[in-house]
């Protein structure tokens, strides 16, 4: 019959008119700046430096060896070695990041450099209101600006982080048995040579020897 | 107190004039008459953009406008100060003086027409005897303005709006006319004043609106369709067809001369609505004895939104059409049953009273509605493609 599907059709909308009224689920409109749908897990936006603790210079994981500058293929990251050294998380000195530049406005999000990164120092933020007046120094975070607590990084991204955290913890333990069974060896030489001074010299230089290794376990897990 | 309530504009307009010297008195009044229509109507042009955007937002399951102001009412307000502030661009190649005269003559046209709409008792600008006519011969000059739109932009998309605008209005013009001719036949005066009186009576507190009778409902279904081509709204909305031709014959306007268009096109949803409020239901009259009360310039408004109401509602449910579904549905179906309409209100007019003329008059209707719809709808066969080339 001409005319009935019409009436149908003009029945379906009317339904939908009514049933916007009443009905949540039909309604999925989520009003951005006032309410704001959750953000998946996975979700990424631009990397940050994270660091432990409560002191960002202190507690950055960042050693500065410029894996993440070589690989990140738009060449968005600047990072300059510092002279000196600090202790990381182990308690190993280890040089830090003088400089560590990221222009997000050459950033592609494409997440090499948290693949990469041998030291869980870099990883990916969700925060993406990055808007800014200054479209050249504005986008040019320095490593102040990057640097995020890993509390943070366990809000944004909470099965990752935990991963992080029990892998770093894992590797202290056994860093730590490592310098206890070194230390204790070394203790038990020490015990050897005072019994025969004469084999002093050589005890001394494989504690010396020790902490070398560390660097290239870490780096053959990554 | 009722009728004063009724009368309101009405005396407003004579305590206004009563201050002038008497010999400005009648040209002071027909003044105060047109800034009267001048401010009512773009103000619903300006309600009905904000409530067409939240109806359609609504039936896709959308908000809507609901940043400016509460609920978004003050966005109508926002957009003028928007088109007036743009840049008027003026192609290069345009012809530049009919390129600006076309929308100010569309929306001269389009103002025109309320002159002789009676919004309400004794509320009509112009009572002339052939207002129905002087209607007609006002909502026809919009394709000229149309078309010198379309020519003047030198714009093919343009071009293609106005030849499609042209092509639809004069087919549905007919149509809407036919559709109004038999309210004519039947109140004997092309008066739009003298049309309402005839349906303002009450009979068991029922009115006497020609909706009511067949011919005027199967009437009043053709003039809604006619009517929605003739505005060039969805599902008619060729001319301007968005996906096709970015905007039809306005493509080449911006700032303040688009939003004439746009204005335009509201006018003449409204003053249509109008019309056939006027012409089918009943007017200014109320839809029930028990109402008189209540002004007569309320029933007409609330028609009317109604009436954009449904428009709306429309445009939210039906796709756009075809050209030559258009052509034909015009030609095929909608003209053979106005005429056919014309038939049935002339035997419904000589055969005297009684519930005789009611059966007869519907049951044609019924009828001929079948058996055209049935034969529209035939599934045309295709046979396989064929290619005389090709193969």
């Amino acid at each position: 019959m001409l005319g009935e599907g019409i009436l149908k059709g003009l029945a379906e909308t009317a339904r939908n008119f009514a049933g916007s009224f009443v009905s949540k689920e039909r309604m999925t409109t989520v009003e951005y700046p006032e309410e704001r749908a959750p953000l998946p897990e996975a979700s990424r936006v631009f990397p940050f430096l994270v660091y432990d603790g409560s002191d960002w210079q202190a507690g950055m994981r960042c050693v500065a060896c410029q894996i993440c500058e070589k690989e990140c293929p738009p060449k968005c990251i600047y990072i300059e070695k510092s002279k000196d050294k600090k202790p990381d998380y182990t308690g190993k000195l280890q040089i830090y990041p003088a400089r560590f530049d990221i222009d997000i406005s050459v950033c592609m999000s494409c997440q090499i450099c948290v693949e990469v990164c041998p030291f869980e120092a870099i990883k990916m933020d969700t925060e993406f209101e990055l808007s800014t007046t200054d479209r050249f120094g504005g986008l040019l975070y320095d490593r102040k600006q990057l640097a995020r607590s890993n509390e943070y990084y366990h809000s944004i991204h909470p099965t990752e982080a935990s991963e992080v955290d029990a892998r770093l913890a894992d590797e202290k333990a056994k860093a730590d048995a490592k310098a206890k069974a070194a230390a204790e060896a070394a203790k038990a030489k020490a015990a050897a040579a005072a019994a025969t001074p004469t084999n002093a010299a050589p005890a001394t230089k494989s504690q010396l020897a020790q902490p070398t290794a560390d660097p290239a376990s870490q780096e053959s897990k990554g | 107190m009722i009728e004063k309530a009724d009368q309101i504009f009405i005396l407003l307009r004579n305590w206004l004039v009563s201050f002038l010297p008497p010999a400005w008195q009648t040209a002071a009044g027909v003044v105060l008459g047109v800034i009267g229509i001048i401010a009512v109507f773009p103000g619903l042009f300006a309600i009905t953009t904000v409530l067409e955007r939240k109806g359609i937002g609504r039936m896709q399951n959308r908000l809507g406008p609901n940043r400016v102001g509460p609920f978004g009412i003050l966005q109508p307000i926002a957009d003028a100060i928007k088109s007036l502030t743009k840049e008027d661009v003026i192609p290069t190649n345009a012809d530049g003086v009919v390129h600006f005269l076309a929308p100010v003559y569309l929306v001269v046209v389009a103002f025109m027409g309320f002159a002789v709409l009676p919004v309400g008792r004794n509320m009509v600008l112009v009572d002339m005897d052939a207002s129905l006519l002087f209607y007609f011969a006002m909502g026809a000059s919009t394709e000229v303005s149309i078309f010198m739109a379309g020519w003047s932009s030198r714009n093919k998309y343009s071009l293609l709006g106005a030849m499609r605008a042209v092509a639809q209005m004069i087919s549905y013009e007919v149509p809407l006319l036919l559709s109004s001719v038999v309210i004519v036949m039947m109140t004997g005066s092309l008066s739009l004043v003298k049309i309402v009186e005839a349906q303002n009576q009450y009979t068991w507190g029922l009115p006497h609106w020609y909706i009511f009778t067949p011919w005027g409902f199967a009437g009043f279904i053709m003039y809604a369709i006619a009517g929605t081509a003739e505005t060039n709204r969805s599902p008619f909305d060729l001319p301007e067809g968005e996906s096709e031709l970015v905007a039809g014959y306005f493509t080449e306007y911006s700032g303040f001369k688009f939003a004439l268009f746009f204005l335009a096109e509201y006018l003449g949803m409204l003053s249509i609505s109008g019309l056939g409020t006027t012409l089918f239901l009943g007017g200014w009259s109320a839809p029930l004895a028990a109402l008189t009360w209540v002004p007569s310039w309320f029933w007409f408004f609330s028609k009317v939104m109604l009436s954009i109401v449904v428009f709306i509602w429309i445009r939210g449910t039906l796709p756009r059409l075809r050209q030559d579904q258009l052509m034909n549905f015009a030609w095929k179906f909608v003209i053979p049953m106005t005429l056919l309409n014309l038939f049935v209100a002339a035997i419904w007019r000589f055969m005297g009273e009684g519930w005789l003329r009611w059966i007869v008059s519907s049951s044609i209707l019924i009828v001929v509605y079948i058996a055209v719809a049935r034969a529209g709808m035939r599934r045309k066969h295709f046979g396989p493609r064929s290619y005389r080339y090709a193969d």
